[in-house]
């Protein structure tokens, strides 16, 4: 045969040949861009405060990462926007006040964002290798190091750069501490209530507060499939109805009555809808199979109410949440795929 | 009826456009063409011809080597010129022989049998065997074969893969818009010979004009349905396909005929219907020159041993700058490290990706467990688990999660954000444990 023609160089790699345009930084941008309506009703409720929180930890987080990448000579991954998430989330977990110089406490998003991006995730190997969600781990670490900063939550005001503000107590706090009923005397009515608690002028951490720009921001993702219904549902659901069962006092002894709870409230309140739709389903600590992720959110809903009505913490979703990371790779295992074709395989066998 | 489909699978941008409306037209008959003797699953087959003779177009120049072989014969009329170890498109060395063109295209008697249909069915197989036909899709698993199930496995249904689910790939799609009757008539001898009064074609319905061509072409024929399927990838897998089409599910490592049923590819029917018919062997085949790197996309008749390089220049020869060449569709093919291979009789479509439209493989990120490929592959594996195990060197880990059930569709590897090698490693793996 004649000499071949070396005019063109070709590439040759494995099957196959085209992907999809899904690429992992476009699914973080798009999860950070779903908690964008949930920041901005933060800034308005808790005003340049809440900004300046969220941008401390996004800072650090986004910073820490590529310091340390930098100086293990890894390859850079600041881009992806999964640094970015995580500090975006874990301002969003914060109360607005820790944006003081007198007491000084701007160092507590700092540490906590720094917990979270290296110490969560870096050391454990970077994004995939992760057990617990980085966020979380830095909230629960600056809860546990910081309890009284942690909780000293702000009424929500109108003044967007007031920097003083009036100390209160979350829905959740009042409803631990004195009983539904004064819930209810603090907010009117019922509907008033659930009214101030969609909308979010509630106090409570920055993102957390407006369940209807949370829910706006779940929305975009189910659509966009980047969720499914599986975690959040399952956990949302689980929450509701063990506080519609146990969630019930007689107001007047505090004795448990049975199927009396307001499963409302407690789905609007404290961190739920946050921790649900867009920490519970980190791709990267939860199960990866439907059915694993079902009792995934069961177990997150169940411990989440445990904490809530039984527990030492008015809230337990971030706890309830860190848990069942543990439990992730073990459901998991518990769980495999029916291969095509494998029932008959069986049969065909015998 | 609901849609005819399977659990699983990706919907790639399929690119049909580029070829689809080019009529099949004959391609330049090379001056010399390169025959490897193993174009098939199974053994290869042993050379009949001497260098120096001459031969005669559709003559056998090799013998099958066993039961799972078919015969092949020369594409041209002309002399042995050398007989050698010549790369194919998977990158192998496969004794070949090269025949040089005397230009004269003598055929080589063939038997007419206008009366085939009164054959016993032994008959026609062996007129299929003799013609060393084997699966045209691509994997070229030999016909008779496939056609000679065990007693213990009878057949009920044949069914035609018409689903063509690769993308770019227009082959199949023209052969039934072209020659909608042959397929059909095809089907009723594979048909006859497995003895079975139940034919399937299934079609995906981003064709809708060939299933109205081949529902006109089996308009009057008892026991043949043509069906439309959902448009998705791997609808063309048998598995996938017997699913879709007939409900049942193929045993997991288990054949089609498990579930009584045999599947062969539409340029199969095709060359089915020419060996009953004419007698005529197979050394020739449709085959797709088509991608954004070649200059004139077409649907070429292509004697066996032509020589891709030959079929680019044909086509208007690159643009955009050349990145890879495929032989097969995107999905599952294999990209060529030089275009002096020869088209064998599994070649369906050679494709040419420009250099800007290449995915380069090398910066893959770590699994983020997001699941997208558990929920896309269509045996229901967990490919995330295949390629971390392989990945890590745990090998025989893999196993447990069903390494081998794995056809290396590429469905997991197109949907991975990370763009992880998963096909790769899967291969890898599969390479250092036994099954
Ligand atoms: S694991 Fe194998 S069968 Fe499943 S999608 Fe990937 S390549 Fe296809
Ligand atoms: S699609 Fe890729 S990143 Fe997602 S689970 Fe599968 S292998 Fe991991």
């Amino acid at each position: 045969m004649e000499a071949i023609k070396k005019e063109h160089e070709l590439i040759v790699a494995v099957s196959p040949h085209v992907k999809s345009e899904e690429t992992v930084s476009r699914i973080m941008w798009s999860v950070n861009l779903s908690l964008l309506p949930a920041v901005v009703m933060g800034a308005y409720f808790f005003g340049i405060k809440a900004v300046l929180v969220v941008s401390l930890c996004i800072v650090t987080a986004v910073l820490s990462e590529y310091i340390f990448e930098r100086a293990l000579k890894r390859t850079v991954t600041i881009n992806d926007g999964s640094a970015f998430l995580t500090g975006l989330l874990l301002g969003m977990n914060l109360p607005a006040s820790l944006w003081s110089f007198s007491p000084f406490t701007i160092h507590v998003p700092i540490i906590g964002s720094f917990v979270a991006v290296i110490i969560t995730k870096q050391l454990f190997g970077g994004l995939g290798y992760n057990v617990f969600n980085p966020a979380l781990i830095g909230r629960a670490f600056l809860l546990i190091s910081f309890p009284r900063l942690m909780t000293i939550w702000t009424e929500p005001s109108a003044a967007f750069l007031s920097f003083d503000a009036k100390t209160t107590a979350t829905p959740l706090g009042i409803m631990k501490e004195e009983g539904v009923g004064k819930l209810m005397e603090v907010f009117g009515d019922k509907m008033n209530l659930y009214t101030q608690l969609l909308v979010g002028h509630r106090a409570g951490s920055i993102g957390e507060v407006s369940a209807l720009a949370l829910l706006i921001g779940a929305s975009f993702l189910l659509f966009r499939r980047y969720i499914t219904w599986h975690i959040p549902f399952s956990f949302l659901g689980t929450a509701a109805l063990l506080a519609w069962i146990f969630g019930g006092k007689d107001p007047a002894t505090g004795k448990l009555i049975l199927f009396s709870g307001d499963p409302v409230v407690h789905l609007l309140s404290g961190g739920l809808l946050l921790g649900a739709f867009f920490m519970a389903t980190d791709y990267v600590t939860c199960p990866t199979l439907k059915k694993g992720q079902i009792i995934f959110g069961i177990g997150c809903g169940t411990l989440t109410m445990l904490i809530r009505l039984a527990g030492g913490y008015p809230e337990g979703v971030m706890f309830a949440i860190l848990i069942m990371n543990c439990f992730a790779p073990i459901i998991d295992r518990g769980f495999r795929t029916k291969v095509f074709g494998a029932v008959k395989a069986k049969e065909s066998k015998k | 009826m609901s849609v005819l489909t399977f659990k699983g699978g990706i919907h790639p941008p399929d690119k049909k456009e580029l070829a689809k409306d080019k009529s099949v037209r004959p391609a330049n008959i090379p001056q010399r063409v390169v025959i490897p003797l193993s174009q098939h699953v199974g053994a290869p087959c042993k050379p009949l011809v001497s260098i120096g003779q001459e031969i005669k177009k559709g003559e056998v120049i090799g013998e099958p080597g066993g039961f799972v072989s078919a015969p092949v014969h020369s594409s041209v009329s002309g002399k042995v010129i050398a007989i050698g170890e010549f790369p194919n498109a998977m990158g192998r060395m496969i004794t070949s022989v090269v025949v040089e063109n005397n230009g004269k295209e003598e055929w080589t008697p063939l038997k007419d049998e206008p009366d085939y249909m009164s054959l016993s069915p032994e008959e026609l197989k062996e007129k299929i065997k003799a013609a060393g036909i084997v699966g045209l899709g691509g994997a070229a698993f030999p016909t008779s074969v496939k056609l000679s199930p065990p007693k213990e496995k009878p057949i009920d249904t044949v069914v035609i893969n018409g689903a063509e689910c690769e993308p770019y790939l227009t082959a199949d799609y023209r052969l039934m818009i072209e020659r909608p009757r042959e397929v059909i008539d095809g089907l009723k001898i594979l048909m006859k010979t497995v003895g079975v009064t139940r034919g399937f074609v299934g079609i995906e319905d981003n064709k809708p004009d060939a299933v109205d061509k081949m529902k006109d072409a089996a308009k009057g024929e008892t026991g043949i349905e043509v069906c439309s399927l959902k448009v998705k990838y791997p609808q063309g897998a048998e598995k996938m396909l017997i699913k879709a089409v007939t409900g049942r599910e193929v045993p997991a490592r288990g054949l089609p005929m498990d579930v009584k049923v045999v599947v062969q590819n539409v340029g199969t029917a095709v060359a089915v219907y020419e060996a009953a018919r004419f007698g005529k062997p197979l050394i020739e085949r449709v085959v797709t020159v088509t991608g954004e790197g070649i200059g004139n996309p077409s649907n070429l008749m292509v004697r066996i041993g032509t020589l891709v390089s030959g079929l680019i220049d044909e086509c208007g020869g690159f643009k955009n700058g050349v990145g890879k060449v495929i032989a097969g569709g995107p999905m599952m093919g294999f990209a060529l490290s030089t275009l002096d291979v020869p088209v064998t009789k599994g070649t369906s479509g050679i494709l040419v990706i420009p250099e800007e439209g290449v995915v380069h493989a090398e910066d893959f990120q770590p699994c983020i467990r997001c699941g997208r490929c558990v929920d896309v592959c269509p045996m229901s594996l967990m490919p995330s688990m295949l390629s971390v195990l392989s990945e890590k060197g745990r090998y025989e880990e893999a196993k447990e999660y069903n390494l081998f059930d794995c056809f290396e569709c590429g469905s997991c590897a197109f949907v991975c954000p990370s763009k992880r090698p998963i096909v790769q490693l899967v291969r890898l793996a599969k390479s250092l444990v036994k099954p």
